[in-house]
């Protein structure tokens, strides 16, 4: 058991290219932390310079009150669960196990022991003869999560375990390691590029971006109050959406019509011209739908459904808009930095597995006001961020230490 | 169906055929080797010898009652496996070197390499003579040993390093973080890892020394370290114009015994695809 401290890390490979920069995250004992963030984020390079696989450029990593950069891997006391598992192919399922412990002489017995427990634990007694190459997908995940706890590690630390596995074996996985780490109680930190994992998983969550920290918060409040426009749109699934819109006194002017938020966000944006007006597809209702929330006819516009996707529980209604060419580049560039295609402007909203809408139909929406975000087109940070709900934005110096906010004000890099 | 017939005939007649093709030199030195020396005289061209010419097992006796011959026998498995163990551990950890770590020089350690696989092997018999003479190696052990490792070893650090480069790195990290030094990473999960790798270079490096017959004839004067090769082409019997045909096949026949039962042995270990399972698939 034991804490993990990232203080300032700095990563340079031979070209300067700074692969995680002035990275700091506090990681508590038997905390649950993810790492996300889009391919090429610094979230894996990160992770193996926890272990020491990556040497550390500058900055300091302490686990547990020892400094550990200079320290070989096997001495810092850190169990690792690799994406291609890694599993010993010329050892038994026993022995790849049992590996550690042989490597630290522990005696037969105890051995024995520990390994039959780890076994018992991941369901993988019957099969503790067997080679790696004879097991499933799943099995072999097991092993390598197996070889993890059969020692007693200060930390297990993940890169990126089910991303070999098809979608249902991920889901079984996903909530097994969940029960695993609660059960042993060990301070683990897990990296993937699934948000789903990291917002089913995590404790906390550290969104990457280009080797930057854009934001250190729980699930929720990296759902309700993203720092900027990129964890906005990484987060959640389908994404925010992003409008163009301008504010005057507290009414909101988007493509689609008017809508009323809340004076203390309203004060906030005033007099910034345009801005970029993200909500979350849920936000969104039926006007006519038989809903709970209060339903005021100021927020409601009519609008055309181009394309309608019914999943049973839920319909998504995609509508499709023109953004002006300010907003476009930075949504073109959010596309390409959560590692998607940028594709024709369009709103989605989430309607009722009941709703009768079709293609082509024209309906009455209504929308949220209080729960808009307004980010600032030219630094996409988020000007209506609730700062106390927030967790850590380095950006936008919310959160920090008093030691690390004299660094930000002094010009600290920024996304 | 008629057609599987026919493509499986077809493919038995085409394996009879290479079959017979290479083993028939090899059928022929038996046959000679069963012939009595009077046979041969007398001209005996069948395979098989003609009633009453027969020798039975009396050539075999006979090579192997040579004093000689059974020291060159000795020479030759105590050279070649000597050279082979030094040749192929040399050979793990330059390869090891070569597929894992980014050094300078690198690439020429490996052009080096391969330039002295290319080296014809009788320009450097002269130099050597002397050379062998003037430090005492001459007509010793360690005088055939140290040039049969030489040309061998970069071949195997050829072989091996392809073997090393196919195991992903996260083998060793993942020994690694499990609490292993490198060494220990090297030996406990590397080596076991390339031991196809290991085997085939071993063969081949057992091969050479077996069958060189340059080095072991101008290196050596006497049967203290005169391999087999050499020592067959001193098997001249009582009439040197006359030699002794089919105990020269028995002695042949012998010495292949051995490099037989190795390749057998090694063989067993070159399996194909012992990594699989080691990582996602």
């Amino acid at each position: 058991m034991a804490t993990i401290e990232m203080k300032h890390i700095v990563k340079k490979y031979g070209d300067g290219f700074p692969a995680v920069n002035d990275v700091s995250i506090d990681v508590a004992d038997g905390e649950f932390l993810i790492l996300v963030g889009p391919s090429g984020c610094g979230k894996s390079t990160l992770l193996r310079m926890i272990v020491g696989l990556e040497d550390i450029t500058s900055g300091d990593m302490v686990i547990g009150d020892k400094r550990v950069n200079d320290l070989a891997p096997r001495d810092r006391n850190l169990a690792m669960v690799f994406q291609n598992y890694a599993l010993y192919p010329h050892l038994t399922v026993y022995e790849n196990i049992a590996f550690p412990l042989r490597l630290a002489r522990e005696k037969n017995e105890i051995v024995d022991q520990k390994v039959r427990d780890a076994a018992e634990t991941l369901e993988l007694t019957e099969h503790l003869e067997r080679k790696p190459a004879n097991l499933s997908g799943g099995q072999r995940q097991r092993v390598a999560m197996g070889r993890a706890i059969v020692r007693e590690a200060d930390a297990f630390l993940f890169d990126e375990p089910l991303s070999n596995l098809d979608a249902k074996l991920r889901g079984q996985m996903r909530t097994e390691i969940s029960r695993l780490q609660k059960r042993l109680g060990i301070t683990t930190v897990y990296v993937t590029h699934d948000q789903i994992e990291a917002m089913t998983l995590g404790d906390r969550v550290a969104v990457l971006k280009r080797g930057v920290l854009q934001q250190l918060a729980t699930p929720r409040e990296l759902y309700d109050n993203p720092g900027n426009l990129f964890v906005a749109g990484f987060i959640g699934s389908p994404p925010m959406n992003f409008l163009p819109a301008t504010v005057e006194g507290t009414t909101l002017k988007l493509p689609f019509g008017s809508v009323q938020i809340p004076p203390e966000k309203a004060e906030r944006v005033a007099d910034k011209g345009l801005l970029i007006a993200g909500v979350r597809p849920e936000n969104f209702a039926e006007a006519s739908a038989p809903h709970a929330r209060d339903v005021s006819e100021a927020n409601t516009f009519e609008t055309t459904v181009d394309v309608v996707e019914w999943l049973g529980n839920e319909t998504y209604a995609y509508i499709p808009f023109e953004a002006p060419p300010e907003v476009q580049t930075h949504l073109d560039q959010l596309a390409k930095d959560t590692d998607s295609e940028a594709l024709r402007t369009q709103l989605v909203i989430t309607l009722d597995g009941t709703s009768t809408v079709r293609d082509g139909d024209q309906i009455k929406i209504w929308m949220d006001g209080s729960k808009v975000h307004l980010f600032d087109p030219e630094t996409t940070e988020n000007l209506t961020v609730d700062a106390d709900h927030a967790g850590r934005v380095p950006s936008l110096g919310i959160g920090l230490d008093k030691e690390d906010a004299g660094v930000a004000a002094a010009g600290a890099p920024r996304s | 169906m008629t057609k599987k017939l026919w493509q499986r005939g077809g493919l038995g007649l085409g394996v009879l055929l290479i079959l017979f093709w290479c083993l028939l030199p090899v059928a022929w030195i038996i046959s000679l080797s069963f012939k009595s020396q009077d046979s041969i005289t007398l001209g005996n061209p069948g395979f098989f010898p003609k009633k009453g010419t027969g020798a039975g097992w009396d050539n075999y006796k006979a090579a192997w009652e040579n004093e000689q011959f059974r020291r060159a026998i000795w020479n030759s498995i105590g050279i070649s496996l000597i050279a082979t163990i030094l040749s192929v551990a040399l050979a793990t950890l330059a390869a090891y070197a070569i597929a894992r770590l980014d050094f300078k020089g690198k690439k020429l350690v490996l052009s080096v390499a391969l330039a002295i696989a290319m080296f014809p092997v009788v320009s450097l018999v002269g130099p050597l003579f002397d050379l062998w003479r003037a430090v005492h190696l001459y007509d010793t052990w360690p005088g055939l040993i140290i040039p049969y490792m030489s040309f061998t070893l970069p071949l195997a650090i050829w072989t091996l390093s392809a073997f090393f480069r196919e195991i992903p790195w996260e083998m060793e990290q993942a020994a690694q973080v499990d609490g292993a030094t490198s060494w220990q990473a090297f030996r406990k999960v590397i080596v076991p890892l390339a031991a196809p790798g290991v085997f085939t270079a071993a063969i081949l490096t057992f091969f050479f020394a077996w069958n060189d017959f340059v080095f072991g004839i101008s290196l050596t004067s006497t049967e203290r370290a005169r391999p087999i090769p050499a020592s067959l082409s001193f098997f001249v019997g009582a009439d040197p114009f006359n030699r002794p045909a089919s105990l020269l096949a028995a002695g042949a026949v012998i010495a292949t015994i051995p490099i037989v039962i190795i390749v057998l042995l090694f063989q067993r270990k070159i399996v194909a695809g012992l990594t699989s399972g080691a990582v996602k698939g």
